[in-house]
């Protein structure tokens, strides 16, 4: 699009420039970044997988660099992001369905908003993705 | 001399000068704010004691025409629906509307949002072009089917749902809150039948998918319009119709002639005060 003046537009800075208002946007942060950081470890995954078709010898050695202490972390971090963005996920799902939002209303000051209806769906789902990243990290660091 | 009622407060403004300025700058102005001052009334002290070259945009004072949307201590807000009590700092920050070019100072340049809500035809698409362009009577229409789009139809096109909105933010494609919640409030208008043809417009990158909730849109909305809630019904009726599930029914028919007879104990209308020329 022609700029028609001096440029405004705040990038990767508007996904965390909120946080006066709703967690929900921290939310979408959070939705957006497990996304990626999921994407990259498929594509390790592959990547470390392939090793097997080349023969016995770089399996193993790839495997002695993967099963380091850094790389069980960050097998951790791949679940937590996979936790959160697979819960999170569903309530995106509902919400898209119109489930949560509520119908519209007239509006009369102090305004009533979807995101506050859909509050409690997304506490819970900070919560459920808590649980499941920590029944994780005992499964990932304790009872390994 | 200063009341006891004001107080000292800096106005933080953000300016600059096409053709003038390389990049926008900060400047500070101190003036004295007295009760129920609004950050409009302030912008005007500051214009009036010591930048008279402050350039914004404004007109009604009163929250209805939308001219004065302003990122003010971070949040977009209208100017004249700001008081500067409310924001309970020192410290009045003012920048223009990110996510829109910048004209001059607080000036953004609105035109590209102006531009997409034409594209999402935001008027009644029927057949009937006579009964439009010249009505017999009212077309038929319920206060529940009223509630359906009532609440959208308070936009007044400010942009600050534009300024809050991360996905905006990133992607210059994104149709965005204001055009995507108003393309809604035609679509769930008893009396319209141009869903077909906005389907069209709203397909691809640029329509509602491309909007995840954060919710900033409702949030900063100052006349409670609620764009995410319009976005998400969209999406569901998006969603019903490719399944076939919803409910096709034709446009509001033009009401019926009142019938009945007329009482005639109503007085008569007083004569003409005023006579055309």
């Amino acid at each position: 699009m022609q700029t028609r003046g001096h440029p405004n537009r705040l990038g990767i800075r508007g996904w965390v420039g909120g946080g006066r208002w709703g967690f929900e946007r921290y939310m979408y942060t959070l939705h957006r970044l497990s996304g990626l950081a999921l994407l990259v470890y498929f594509t390790m995954h592959i990547f470390v997988t392939s090793t097997r078709a080349v023969g016995p010898d770089a399996w193993k050695q790839t495997m002695s660099v993967v099963s380091g202490p850094l790389f069980t972390m960050g097998e951790y971090l791949v679940f937590a992001a996979f936790a959160f963005h697979a819960v999170n996920g569903i309530r995106l799902g509902a919400i898209e369905l119109g489930f949560a939002v509520g119908r519209p209303i007239e509006p009369v000051y102090p305004y009533q908003t979807s995101v506050g209806g859909q509050r409690r769906l997304a506490r819970a789902v900070l919560m459920i993705a808590f649980v499941v990243a920590l029944w994780g990290g005992l499964d990932f660091f304790v009872w390994k | 001399m200063a009341g006891s009622n004001t107080k000292q407060v800096t106005f933080h403004l953000r300016r600059f000068e096409p053709g003038k300025d390389a990049e926008p700058h900060w400047e500070d102005h101190s003036i004295e704010v007295t009760p129920g001052m609004t950050v409009l009334d302030g912008l005007w002290k500051v214009k009036e004691l010591s930048a008279p070259s402050l350039a914004w945009r404004s007109s009604c004072r009163m929250g209805i025409c939308g001219s004065c949307g302003m990122l003010i201590n971070g949040r977009p807000r209208l100017a004249c629906n700001t008081q500067v009590s409310e924001l309970g700092s020192a410290i009045v920050a003012v920048a223009p509307l990110p996510n829109f070019d910048i004209i001059k100072d607080l000036v953004p340049d609105l035109r590209p949002i102006f531009e997409t809500h034409r594209e999402m035809l935001p008027y009644l698409l029927r057949d009937d072009t006579a009964e439009q362009e010249d009505p017999t009577r009212e077309y038929r229409q319920t206060p529940h089917e009223l509630e359906q789009y009532l609440q959208f139809s308070y936009c007044i096109k400010c942009g600050c749902c534009m300024a809050a909105c991360p996905t905006v933010a990133t992607d210059a494609q994104y149709a965005g809150p204001m055009p995507l919640g108003q393309a809604h409030r035609y679509d769930s208008d008893t009396r319209d039948a141009g869903f077909d043809r906005r389907r069209e417009v709203l397909a691809g990158g640029s329509g509602p998918w491309r909007c995840h909730f954060a919710g900033e849109c409702s949030q900063v909305c100052p006349k409670g319009v609620d764009p995410a809630k319009a976005i998400q019904l969209m999406k569901r009726q998006l969603v019903s119709d490719l399944l076939r599930l919803r409910r096709r029914t034709p446009p509001a028919a033009v009401a019926e002639a009142p019938h009945g007879t007329m009482r005639d104990d109503i007085p008569a209308a007083p004569p003409r005060t005023v006579t055309e020329a």
